[in-house]
């Protein structure tokens, strides 16, 4: 082997990712922009027409509910996955002999693929035979549970079954930083005397802070790509009830053959997903180099 | 480690009576038990449902053991049902998704600890912001590149291919491998390659002959993270794929939300459980590396 080659050969190795990453990532990411900038419909075209598409968006109500759907969706599968996730690793960490098969129950969801999710909850949530012909059984005649066809309540069969995909790995996630206090001022409390639940709301939870913060970024990205569950679940009906940015996204790409307003609502949710990481990320590389 | 227990300290033996103390505990076990049982339901209801006639599924309730246990729509969803056009069950896409996953997952993994060694080990200017670069390809939304990546796919003569849907996930898997190799050397103390540099071993040789050796743990963590995001992915698979070359979620999806004839619930549980056991059973033997590689990839992504 020569010696050039024998210098070179870490960026030699490192070449064909690099290059590979910066068509597939960036310049892709690139010519979606520019598109998005276009009147393309069915086939892109490349003379740049403003923000036609971006205005586009903004008028169409399948969006709106789409981004308003993002919004319902996101927050109570954020907030109710973290306030679950936490609540089960604290029952966890109370010495429970049985933990890890526990844990392992907990957290088996997460190992499936969404649409096998999707596909399990719509049957239990089947209003003809499903949870609510079973209570109806029990002698309940006027019980309603029909959310699933109810476009008003649909995209909350999404929040309850992304839950029981996702709370899991919460609780994992805040399990690992609950054993990661240090162990001494835990100690060192309770010989003073101050109270179990004290010892939590006073120093473990609060000195958990950044674990929140990933917990948050995780589900939020999870939140803003959710795509398989919602067609899976309800296929974005009734209607378009339950669409979000990423099926809309899907439809003008894939069936409607409006590349504008696809490549224009991607570019929406890289937007969204940039505002919630980059900050997080900015801190994160910060205080290594620090 | 957190060292509490409600056994904790002296003092709280003393504030408590041992009568609460065990209603605490009973409570406590029996909050664990009913978030199991919410957890399993849907697991419960899946296997059972399976197991049932159609007749028995629209008389009996959600939740109850079948009453005769019937392997026909396991038989049904393997290789009878239709996704679409073709009635074929999901066996042919069963195994389309294992064409898939099997090239994706060593490809994506090797060329991943090549480039971990490199950022890791080998630092020359610029190596950081590659993976900077890399790092925030992680987090971008596929949906982004979608469209280019179908044209992409179309002028490199693999669209609707399983080797068009193998150099997909290779490319968009790459960042977190790269992440997970790179996390892992990087603890590596870097005189270890120093000394063999001045021993004359050459790149590849210090890789094959000290990192390599190393490697085991990471590399089971990376590969059950492959493993799953490639088995379970969907997206790419709807969007890149055609008739006879779907992986085995857009195929149950077909079954599920076809339209046409009588709906049959169990065979659709039937076909979700077949598509979901091979990562469960991944799950199942390795869960540990599992969690290791959602923690990795989450927390330090």
């Amino acid at each position: 082997m020569s010696k050039w080659l024998q210098d070179n050969m870490p960026k030699i190795v490192l070449a064909p990712s690099f290059i590979a990453v910066m068509i597939f990532v960036y310049g892709f990411i690139g010519w979606t922009a520019w598109v998005s900038l276009t009147r393309s419909r069915l086939m892109p075209r490349y003379e740049l027409d403003s923000f036609i598409q971006y205005e586009r968006l903004a008028a169409s109500p399948r969006f709106e509910t789409a981004m308003v759907n993002l919004f319902i969706f996101g927050s109570l599968f954020i907030i109710i996955a973290m306030v679950l996730g936490l609540l089960l690793a604290i029952l966890l960490d109370q010495k429970i002999r049985t933990e890890g098969a526990i844990r392992t129950i907990y957290l088996y969801p997460m190992a499936l693929s969404m649409i096998v999710t999707g596909t399990a909850w719509k049957w239990i949530l089947n209003p003809g035979l499903g949870l609510e012909a079973m209570v109806r059984g029990w002698g309940f005649e006027e019980f309603r549970f029909d959310w699933l066809v109810d476009p008003d309540m649909a995209i909350y069969t999404i929040v309850i079954a992304a839950i029981w995909q996702s709370s899991g790995f919460v609780m994992a996630l805040f399990l690992a930083g609950l054993r990661s206090v240090d162990g001494e001022i835990i100690k060192a409390a309770q010989v003073d005397g101050i109270p179990h639940w004290r010892v939590y709301t006073a120093i473990i939870i609060p000195s958990m802070a950044p674990i929140f913060l990933s917990a948050f970024i995780v589900l939020a990205h999870l939140a803003i790509k959710s795509f398989d569950l919602v067609i899976a679940l309800t296929g974005g009906g009734p209607g378009y009830a339950t669409d979000l940015p990423a099926t809309y996204m899907y439809a003008m790409a894939f069936s409607r053959g409006d590349i504008g307003q696809a490549a224009s609502s991607a570019m929406v949710m890289m937007l969204v997903v940039f505002a919630i990481v980059v900050p997080y990320l900015y801190s994160e590389l910060r205080t290594k180099d620090g | 480690m957190a060292d509490i227990s409600s056994s904790g300290g002296p003092s709280m033996a003393r504030s408590q009576s041992q009568t609460t103390k065990l209603a605490l505990r009973i409570i406590l076990y029996l909050a664990l038990c009913i978030f199991a049982l919410f957890y399993l339901m849907p697991l419960f209801v899946m296997i059972t449902t399976s197991l049932k006639s159609l007749d028995e599924i629209r008389t009996g309730d959600l939740m109850s053991l079948p009453r005769d246990v019937t392997f026909d729509a396991w038989r049904s969803a393997w290789s009878e049902a239709c996704t679409g056009i073709q009635c074929e069950g999901v066996r042919p896409f069963f195994w389309n998704s294992v064409l898939i996953a099997i090239p994706g997952v060593l490809i994506s993994t090797l060329l991943g600890a090549l480039n971990g060694y490199v950022v890791a080990q080998w630092r020359f200017k610029g190596a950081n912001i590659f993976f900077a670069l890399m790092l925030f390809g992680c987090f971008i939304p596929f949906q982004v590149v979608l469209l280019p990546m179908a044209r992409m796919l179309g002028v490199m003569g693999i669209a609707g291919t399983i080797p068009g849907l193998v150099f997909v996930h290779v490319i968009y898997g790459l960042g977190f491998t790269t992440l997970f190799f790179r996390n892992y050397y990087v603890s590596i103390p870097d005189e270890l390659t120093k000394a063999a540099k001045v021993d004359g071993a050459g790149f590849f040789r210090i890789f094959w002959s000290i990192f390599l050796p190393l490697s085991l743990p990471i590399i089971v963590v990376t590969v059950i993270w492959q493993f799953t995001q490639i088995w379970n992915d969907f997206l790419f698979g709807v969007s890149f794929s055609q008739a006879g070359t779907q992986p085995v979620t857009v195929a149950l999806n077909n079954i599920v939300n076809s339209t046409t004839g009588v709906k049959e619930y169990n065979v659709d549980m039937a076909a979700a459980i077949i598509a979901a056991l091979p990562t469960l059973f991944v799950y199942v033997v390795a869960g540990k590396y599992f969690i290791r590689g959602l923690t990795a990839g989450s927390v330090k992504g």
